[in-house]
């Protein structure tokens, strides 16, 4: 394959040039050409969550988009987010709570809870937050530490938000 | 938030200053992991390294004709094609048996196929290239010209005289049998008042690890050194076969496992794509990764259960069971998988059926069949679910037959907790379990009578609800009895070195693995206590065969209990060691001294002597200070091996509440409660997500996960789309509560945690459907998964 496209955005910040080959996806290029290896590959079909990333601000699956498509784009990943320190509550309400064990599928759960926290207007109730979490695998944990970790970083946002 | 509770220790030895036994801590290595700054084998790159990717066979079984690979050879960025043929100059077969399996056979099996192909999805060809994607297109253009040869698919008709045999210099397709009578079970049979028999089926499913197996192997011929970084749980174990198969000793093979993303038993076995991973990259002198695909994933990562059991219980009137008898039937694809082998879990399932209770009378048969599928082994709980689902299944069976309530029969058939040293049917030996105390916290956790109210309440509005248990044992600890003396190289042992370092931190490592269990804060905590550092001042060091003493690494749940074991004696000979060397900068009896906090103390007062930093200075940078004669020794190794019982059983009961929907046929699972008994407990907090990860795990195989072939060996749900995991949505909410009787084997008394909840979660639940459906007439379900078609089908509605 050659016949490369070049594409200029914005990865966590930082503006990125990159010539890509057209059939690459967005988590390949976030982890092969920038070495963010935060994003994991799980299925590459887009249903077990673990190469979630924030495109504009909406949470996409990496593997089902392609980096050509991300032209112009903002692309935030879980190294992104960490380094802002915009979900230090909830990494350390997972921390805590034992929310990962073996942590493949973490920053893509930490980035699709963190949409719902903020996209809510009253902290959700754990089936909201379950339901919210359905797209994301976790083999390890059984869910319920996570629920219980995002359920307590909902309920100190809103009481810090009083 | 629901915050686990510490359970603090009352044993006198454990019962240090500022005691991290019994507390949730922490894990210590997990915020980096939360960052996304983990470094799993996937993630890894080195110099020089190329990417390969495999022709995998589309058929069950085929023999190959020909392989053309002249249009691959030309394609873009392709470095070398290699065959099974040409690789079998690499690499040497294996063969998957052990001797203490008695009888079992298996033919050799190559790293790449030679000359046929037994499964679909077994690897014919390797394509090396500069990228995964490069190696992928030339993979396309890979000519293999097969002939079909007949499956094998169905493992009843396996042993038939009409059935093809897979491997014809084996004779016919029986891996393994095994046979065990114990008592009088025909008598037993005869006193019965009744008799419930049935027939128990076990669908096939996998692991589903979140990262796929991967592996870069790394071939230094300047040093002549293989490094090979591989998502494993036993190192060593890995080591020896690397050098082994590809000619060298075990010192030129150095295993590497950082982060590894979810293994279950999954990666605890030899794979024929990773053992040709290393052998090409020692054929081509330079490193190669191979990081399975999903789909690679479904058709290669071993697959297991897949039983058939006909079994059958006698009782009397009274509620005493009377006789068990079982006959297991499991068809565990072409090859018994190396070195564990594939007869392993049918063993598992005679040692296990009927274990919790008093008795004897006991006839098993178990068979292992060869077949053309995906090669199945162990995996989490290894004959765990098949043994409770079928020992609870026959017991609320026989509950209902007679009348008696479900809860009240266990009571009256459980090993009475003060009859230990006890033994199960087939023999196997119980230092001390706690059938009973779990069985009435249970009760009162999940308020049994309220739900029962509850239950007859909903009943007459048309809703169907349903409570299901399972009692259950668990094989932890293993002793040289389970590999060893049947000849592989898998160590039973394992040890921990503890070192001082010169500003007072503890550096421990420990030849257990973490994989996410929490193996590393348990070790932490093991040394920080018997040391008397915080815990914050040890670091853990794992996975590396250069670095850490010789052992087994973390599989059926020996990591806390072994492993532990190892690192709270060498905190301890450290602290001895440390305390000398204090003893002679004081002028002090060392034995008047302890180490409490990080710091020197009188042992009795607790009052401060002299920091460890100074201690660690003097010794490191000034000994000349030190009396002469004196020398201090600031590292200290010690290993553990479990001696007096060749496995520290465990116990526990689960409970299942759901709720039938008898036209859709689905289930909702309302809440889930495991009282389980681990011995000491290390870290609560880690034990309950074990507890509760491994419920979930069995949850997917009561209700969701199948791998489902046709009958030509094809896998036909071989995707994530089609094969169902558990998602947040469905799962309950699981309350976990436990009971405490260590182990007199070790000084810490941790036995293993890791599978008590995939053990019984899918007995409970399809006890807990067949109690909301046994009003309405419906036949018993004795088959998981539990799909709402079989839910429709035994409602009579389909």
């Amino acid at each position: 394959m050659s016949d490369r496209v070049d594409i200029a955005l914005t990865v966590n910040g930082e503006e990125v040039h990159a010539a890509v080959e057209p059939r690459q996806n967005l988590v390949d290029f976030v982890r092969e050409e920038l070495q963010l290896t935060g994003s994991h590959v799980g299925c590459e079909h887009g249903v077990c969550g673990a190469c979630t990333v924030r495109v504009d601000g909406v949470i996409v699956r990496g593997c089902l988009l392609l980096a050509v498509q991300c032209e112009g784009c903002t692309v935030e990943t879980i190294e992104g987010v960490s380094d802002t320190g915009e979900i230090a509550d909830l990494q350390a309400a997972f921390v805590a709570r034992n929310a990962l064990q073996c942590g493949f599928c973490t920053p893509g759960m930490l980035l699709t809870a963190q949409e719902l926290l903020l996209k809510a207007s009253a902290a959700p109730s754990r089936e909201e937050i379950r339901a919210h979490l359905s797209g994301n695998y976790c083999r390890c944990t059984g869910y319920q530490a996570i629920v219980d970790a995002v359920e307590e970083v909902a309920l100190a946002r809103k009481d810090g938000a009083r | 938030m629901t915050h686990t509770p510490d359970l603090p220790s009352t044993l006198s030895a454990l019962d240090r200053p500022n005691s991290y036994i019994g507390r949730s801590v922490p894990r210590p290595n997990i915020a980096r992991l939360a960052q996304g700054r983990g470094q799993y084998v996937s993630d890894i790159v080195l110099p020089r390294m190329a990417h390969v990717a495999f022709v995998r066979s589309p058929y069950a079984h085929a023999r190959i004709v020909m392989i053309d690979a002249t249009a691959a050879k030309r394609a873009i960025g392709v470095i070398a094609i290699v065959t099974g043929a040409k690789l079998a100059k690499v690499i040497s077969p294996w063969v998957g048996v052990l001797t203490h399996l008695k009888g079992i056979k298996s033919a050799p099996q190559h790293a790449i196929a030679v000359e046929r192909a037994c499964w679909q999805g077994e690897a014919v060809c390797a394509v090396v290239a500069r990228t995964r994607a490069e190696a992928e297109d030339a993979c396309e253009l890979v000519h293999v010209k097969y002939e079909e040869l007949a499956p094998v698919t169905d493992a009843e008709t396996a042993l038939d005289p009409t059935t093809p045999v897979i491997h014809a210099e084996l004779g016919d397709n029986l891996t393994f049998e095994r046979k065990h009578q114990a008592g009088d079970p025909d008598q037993g049979f005869a006193l019965a008042d009744a008799i419930v028999e049935t027939t128990f089926r076990f669908g096939r499913h996998t692991g589903v690890t979140n990262e796929p197996r991967a592996i870069v192997a790394d071939w230094n011929p300047g040093e002549e050194r293989l490094t090979v970084y591989q998502g494993t749980q036993a190192p060593h174990m890995m080591q020896n076969l690397f050098a082994k198969h590809l000619g060298l000793q075990e010192h030129q093979v150095r295993v590497l496992t950082k982060d590894v993303g979810g293994s279950f038993g999954i990666k605890v076995h030899t794979y024929a794509d990773e053992m040709a991973t290393v052998a090409l990259s020692k054929l081509l002198r330079r490193p190669i990764k191979f990081v399975a695909d999903r789909l690679e994933s479904f058709v290669t990562d071993i697959h297991a259960r897949d039983h058939r059991v006909n079994a059958r219980i006698g009782v009397k009137r009274d509620g005493t069971i009377t006789a068990w008898e079982i006959d297991d039937l499991t068809g565990i694809g072409p090859y018994s998988v190396y070195p564990r082998t594939s007869g392993i879990e049918a063993n598992q399932v005679v040692n296990l059926v009927g274990g919790p209770y008093t008795c004897p009378n006991y006839r098993a048969r178990a068979r292992v069949v060869f077949q053309n599928k995906n090669v199945m082994c162990q995996y989490r709980a290894v004959g765990h679910p098949i043994a409770t689902s079928v020992t609870e299944g026959l017991v609320e069976l026989a509950a209902a037959k007679i009348g008696i309530d479900p809860l009240e029969l266990r009571r009256r058939n459980l090993i009475p907790d003060d009859a230990y040293p006890a033994s199960g049917p087939s023999g196997i030996k119980f230092e001390a379990l706690s059938h009973h105390a779990c069985l009435a916290r249970l009760d009162t956790m999940m308020n049994y009578a309220g739900l029962r109210a509850e239950q007859a309440r909903l009943r007459e509005r048309g809703v169907h609800r349903g409570v299901g248990f399972a009692s259950f044992i668990e094989v932890t600890n293993p002793s040289a009895a389970f590999y060893g003396v049947g000849g592989a190289r898998i160590s039973a042992q394992d040890g921990a070195t503890v070192r001082l370092d010169a500003t007072g931190a503890i550096f421990c490592a420990t030849g257990v693995t973490e994989q996410g269990q929490g193996t590393e804060a348990v070790i932490a905590q093991c040394v920080a206590t018997a040391f008397g550092v915080p815990l914050e001042r040890v670091r853990v060091i794992t996975g590396d065969t250069d670095n850490v003493p010789y052992g087994g690494g973390t599989w059926a749940s020996r990591a806390a209990g072994i492993g532990g074991e190892a690192a709270w004696q060498a905190g301890k000979a450290l602290r001895q060691n440390v305390l000398a060397a204090a003893g002679s900068i004081l002028q002090a009896e060392p034995g008047t001294l302890d180490i409490a906090n990080g710091v020197i103390v009188d042992a009795g007062t607790g009052r401060e002597r002299i920091g460890l930093d100074e201690v660690a200075r003097i010794v490191y940078f000034r000994p000349d200070t030190l009396p002469p004669g004196f020398q201090a020794e600031m590292v200290a190794t010690r290993h553990y091996v479990p001696r007096a019982f060749a496995f520290a059983f465990t116990n526990g009961v689960q409970a299942s509440h759901l709720e039938v929907d008898t036209d859709t046929g689905f289930i909702r699972l309302l809440k889930h409660w495991c009282i389980e008994d681990c011995g000491t407990v290390i870290n609560p907090q880690l034990v309950d997500e074990q507890i509760r990860g491994g419920v979930v795990q069995g949850i997917g195989a009561a209700l969701l996960e199948h791998c489902v072939y046709d009958d030509r060996g094809q896998l036909t749900n071989g995707t994530m789309a089609d094969y169902l995991v558990p998602m947040a949505p469905e799962m309950p909410d699981i309350e976990i509560g436990h009971v405490v009787t260590p182990t007199a084997d070790s000084e810490l008394g941790a036995k293993g945690a890791g599978e008590a909840g995939t053990a019984g979660a899918s007995g409970a639940i399809m006890n807990a459907v067949n109690d909301a459906l046994r009003p309405l007439g419906a036949p018993p379900i004795t088959e998981i998964p539990i799909t709402p078609d079989v839910v429709l089908r035994a409602l009579g509605k389909i």
